[in-house]
């Protein structure tokens, strides 16, 4: 079963990008260099950017569709997304950002409770109000993967939510999200620049080299040196020449 | 001086124009930041136009638009009994449509600062436009919008050319402190002109700081 299937070809500022790949249940990472459209491909299935050409499916419901015109709301394509610097409202608490992110009707009381347990879930419930501008890097890391979840997403969206963390903090909560994926059973795409991401949490990855993508490779331990010989890369870091 | 109607005629008179030219100001600037649509340049010209315009041209257009002789002018007598020019209504606008480009153009700068990921997230988590507005961008522009609305009053208690175009020059009436200071300066009365001269250079003054106390302060 696959969860996004994108074929689809997007414009951004005067150069474009063409991702053509299927992701199935689990973490699939999106690798590359910087600036070869890992973003805009995630935007593009988040719906906060329109393809010029192709089509993007998610859980077998067309979301775009160039040709056809169709182009689902980013409101309703429901999706949890989560950025390497948190970008959480400073001017509300921690609760608060989780709880504005809760799906359906449900009133205040309830949007909070169910805000509060995300928190607890990420092991952040004690930060619930504490000062949201004074919380470290892995907290607001935390507190957004709280965020992401709390609108019971069929899809997380997470670019380079690590690549601001110390190694600790980032071992921490690539565990974390390992166990919540695992949970829910949801499907992930994590963009990455960081080898030891891919090792620790996909089971495949997708690479792209500058306005493309190049190819897509499934990743078990087996594979491991030839995958990175494929993406000519050494472990621990950037592409190669 | 001893009248202080013009004082607190002005003081009115720029705080309702104000409350105009906020409401409008934040819907237009919004629109400015947010919108792509036909005619958004010639919308931000002819908003950014009591700017430049010398404040009497600005003046002479209002009277035309407003006058007893204009569709705006007529309809107005025939609801309200009486002409809409040189009255307090007349200077409100005056003074609200020479405060509009400000409040936009602070507005509209502050607007586009706020972090287009913020936004992005609030949709991503199913907010409409109108709650990723409430809920985000005004939120966050609060400080730039603060100083918009205070440029905004301090340019409608200023206000001089426009409003003695279209509201006249009545003591008691729609005499403004700056057209009182005119007036007194005419008359070679320079003791009244001063003191109203050090009241408007004062709540200048003070409004321009509290600007740099919203631009400063970090929360």
């Amino acid at each position: 079963m696959s969860n996004v299937t994108i074929t689809a070809t997007t414009a951004t500022g005067g150069s474009s990008v063409h991702a053509d790949f299927v992701a199935g249940p689990g973490i699939t990472a999106l690798f590359g260099p910087s600036g070869a459209g890992k973003s805009v491909t995630l935007a593009t299935i988040a719906g906060l950017l329109r393809p010029v050409t192709g089509t993007v499916t998610i859980e077998g419901t067309v979301v775009a569709d160039a040709a056809a015109g169709i182009h689902m709301r980013t409101q309703e394509r429901r999706l949890g997304m989560v950025f390497q610097d948190a970008a959480l409202l400073s001017h509300r608490s921690p609760l608060d950002n989780v709880a504005l992110a809760v799906r359906g009707g449900a009133g205040g009381r309830e949007r909070r409770e169910v805000a509060r347990s995300w928190l607890e879930r990420v092991q952040a419930g004690h930060l619930a109000h504490a000062p949201t501008a004074a919380l470290s890097g892995g907290e607001r890391q935390r507190v957004a993967l709280a965020r992401a979840l709390a609108g019971d997403p069929r899809l997380l969206l997470l670019d380079e939510p690590f690549s601001a963390l110390d190694h600790h903090t980032r071992v921490a909560l690539r565990q974390l999200v390992l166990d919540i994926v695992a949970d829910q059973d949801i499907a992930a795409l994590l963009v990455t620049h960081d080898v030891d991401d891919i090792l620790a949490l996909a089971t495949s990855v997708v690479v792209f080299e500058p306005g493309r993508t190049e190819g897509t490779y499934a990743v078990n331990a087996r594979d491991v040196p030839a995958l990175l010989r494929d993406m000519r890369v050494t472990p621990h870091g950037d592409p190669g020449p | 001086m001893d009248d202080w109607f013009p004082l607190l005629l002005s003081l009115r008179v720029a705080t309702m124009a104000t409350l105009v030219a906020t409401t409008l100001g934040i819907a237009l600037a919004y629109l400015l930041a947010k919108g792509r649509f036909r005619g958004r340049g010639l919308l931000e010209a002819i908003i950014t136009l009591p700017i430049v315009l010398p404040p009497t041209v600005l003046g002479f257009y209002l009277l035309t638009l407003l006058g007893v002789n204009s569709g705006i002018g007529r309809a107005w007598e025939r609801v309200f009994g009486g002409p809409l020019v040189f009255t307090e209504t007349a200077a409100v606008i005056a003074a609200s449509i020479s405060a509009l480009p400000f409040v936009v153009r602070t507005a509209r700068a502050a607007i586009e600062g706020v972090d287009s990921r913020l936004e992005a997230l609030a949709r991503v988590a199913g907010h409409s436009e109108w709650h990723v507005a409430r809920l985000v961008t005004l939120p966050l522009a609060r400080r730039g919008l603060a100083a918009g609305v205070a440029l905004g009053f301090a340019r409608a208690l200023g206000d001089f050319g426009a409003t003695i175009m279209v509201a006249g020059n009545i003591p008691g009436q729609t005499q403004t402190l700056p057209i009182a200071v005119y007036d007194a300066t005419q008359a070679g009365d320079y003791g009244t002109a001063h003191v109203g001269s050090l009241i408007l250079a004062a709540i200048a003054i003070v409004v321009l700081l509290a600007i740099s106390q919203f631009a400063d302060r970090r929360i």
